[in-house]
């Protein structure tokens, strides 16, 4: 791969939160430009460590005991502050109001927020909001309170007070973990349309389901370690790894590991997603196409 | 008798909107079901009103015959115990240990007694070993795993666990089905507040539809799973089993398969009948 697509690189990366054992041993990664990421594992394996280290909250804003490189978008994180970070890598948090300033009673005062902080002018921030309110599908809603939205909305919301300022990478940690099923497919939906517009994604999410239809690739990481790694297809086909480290992969990819043995399937055939499986067993049970 | 029976329910939290527009349902002794539907269609306001902690603006409820209205809550939380969605509106006390043994000890149980529950539960939740532990000091998963031990040593005849799997991870998840199927199992009736259908298919027989107030659909899970556009319309796809099951219909599948094990037994069987017929699949 041309060493330019690359946009975020991480090496040999071992970090422990300070008077902690390590959290994240030994992570090697690299991102390419535009690519949608996905970070799975159990609660507790890092996931949320390593989504701060590549915004630089790890180690500037927690300290601790940090070894290797991370490099976002050409600036290497150690070099660089947080609010140098932001303006090309934004993370969004699992609990969107975590991200809400607290003090803005409006939508548009929201997202207007961390630009007032880093001090662009007012035009900017006028078409900087409209621009990024459409597209996380919020117009309309700017005089609304943060705190009257639905969780859908709010998570939305936290995205676009990121989208502001333009970073190039967009990094969620479990952005749907606390909603509802629409509030879920709002967010989603909104990645994925974020996606095809150019942004890198990464995100740690448990909806490996969802994760399945939409990620390039995925790295599943256990105890501080990236244990798999590889194309979606690669990594959710392993079945009973995954299920050693505790994650569960799609249910019509554990089904056909069950059935492997007598409807003789090699797991690079495993489907990932429903409409995979549905050819895949329509073709072996001869119905029509 | 029934274990509840809510008559015709009404309930306001204010003046202007109504969060209940006369909700009927009764509910049997050893029954698992799962309350599902959008974030404020009513399902929570519907489950508070099972345990006294909301009280019907119009209409009744009767816990074992008795009208909520008449007995206290905290009588009411021996027979019907809450487990709330957000554990930080639960959890009071600084230890693990404490925070479970608060029940049993408020209900002037003997000290054995309430020692002997608080292990048992601690353990039932696989929090072993970290009874010293502050709460806040757990994951949010296990927070949750807390605020259902310190429900279960009361001993209810019923739990109403309110999004339990939020937050959990795929290990979590298993284990609140297992301690769900393991209550149920001895004795306990369970309602269970959730948007993850993989776990209703996993712990509950019938499905309680709630939307904008009212019940929409209500019957056994299987059942409630086929009706697609009732469910659409309230924005809720079925499990992925399902929804396969579904495409797979005309090749001589069960449409209402919900599990993982149904549907494997099910096309394992059609393979089977198929190569005796035709000598190959492809």
């Amino acid at each position: 791969m041309p060493h330019d697509d690359v946009t975020v690189q991480v090496d040999g990366l071992t970090y422990a939160y300070l008077g902690h054992s390590p959290v994240l041993r030994d992570i090697n990664l690299r991102v390419l430009k535009g690519e949608m990421l996905g970070i799975i594992g159990p609660n507790g394996a890092g996931k949320s460590t390593l989504c701060k280290a590549l915004n630089g909250l790890v180690p500037h804003f927690y300290g601790g005991t940090y070894g290797g490189t991370v490099t976002v978008a050409g600036m290497n994180v150690m070099d660089h502050t947080v609010a140098d970070l932001s303006l090309k890598i934004g993370l969004v948090f699992q609990e969107p109001t975590n991200q809400f300033s607290g003090v803005s009673t409006r939508v548009d005062e929201e997202v207007a927020f961390g630009m007032s902080m880093m001090g662009f002018p007012r035009d900017e921030m006028l078409s900087r909001i409209r621009e990024s309110l459409r597209q996380v599908g919020l117009e309309g809603l700017e005089d609304r309170s943060p705190f009257e939205l639905s969780g859908g909305q709010q998570q939305r919301l936290a995205i676009a007070t990121v989208l502001a300022v333009r970073p190039e990478i967009i990094v969620m940690d479990e952005p749907t973990a606390q909603l509802d099923p629409v509030g879920k497919t709002e967010v989603l939906e909104t990645m994925r349309a974020l996606n095809k517009e150019g942004y890198t994604i990464i995100v740690a999410e448990h909806e490996i389901e969802e994760l399945a239809t939409f990620a390039d690739r995925i790295v599943t990481i256990s105890e501080g370690r990236i244990i798999l790694e590889g194309s979606t297809r690669d990594v959710l086909t392993r079945v009973p790894e995954l299920k050693r480290i505790g994650v569960d992969p799609p249910s019509v990819t554990e089904l056909s590991q069950l059935l492997a043995a007598k409807a003789d399937l090699k797991p690079d055939k495993y489907p990932v997603t429903l409409d995979e499986a549905v050819t895949l067993y329509r073709n072996l049970l001869g119905g029509a196409a | 008798m029934s274990l509840i029976d809510a008559q015709d329910v009404w309930y306001s939290y204010g003046r202007d909107v109504m969060a209940l527009n006369g909700v009927t349902m009764k509910i049997e002794r050893e029954e698992t079901i799962a309350l599902i539907g959008q974030n404020g269609g009513g399902k929570t306001t519907l489950a508070k009103q099972f345990n006294g902690l909301l009280k019907p603006t119009r209409g009744q409820v009767l816990v074992k015959g008795v009208d909520t209205r008449k007995v206290p809550p905290n009588r009411l939380a021996l027979t019907v115990g809450y487990v709330f969605q957000n554990p930080s509106h639960q959890i009071f006390s600084s230890k693990v240990w404490d925070e479970v043994a608060f029940g049993p000890k408020n209900a002037g149980l003997d000290p054995q007694e309430i020692s002997e529950r608080t292990k048992w539960a601690i353990e039932a939740v696989g929090l072993s070993g970290l009874e010293q532990t502050h709460p806040y000091d757990l994951d949010y998963g296990k927070m949750k795993l807390l605020t259902i031990a310190s429900i279960m040593s009361i001993k209810p005849e019923v739990y109403c666990l309110d999004e339990p799997t939020t937050g959990q991870d795929h290990q979590g998840r298993r284990r609140v089905a297992e301690l769900i199927r393991n209550l149920n199992g001895g004795g306990a009736t369970v309602i269970v507040i959730t948007h993850d259908m993989r776990f209703v298919a996993e712990v509950a027989e019938r499905i309680v539809l709630v939307a904008g107030g009212n019940i929409v659909a209500d019957g056994p899970t299987r059942e409630i799973f086929e009706k697609t556009e009732t469910l659409a319309a309230a924005q809720i796809r079925p499990p992925q089993i399902t929804q396969l099951a579904r495409a797979l219909a005309d090749c001589g599948i069960r449409p209402d398969l919900m599990t993982i094990k149904e549907m494997a037994d099910s096309i394992g069987d059609k393979i089977r009948e198929g190569t005796g017929r035709n000598n190959g699949l492809a």
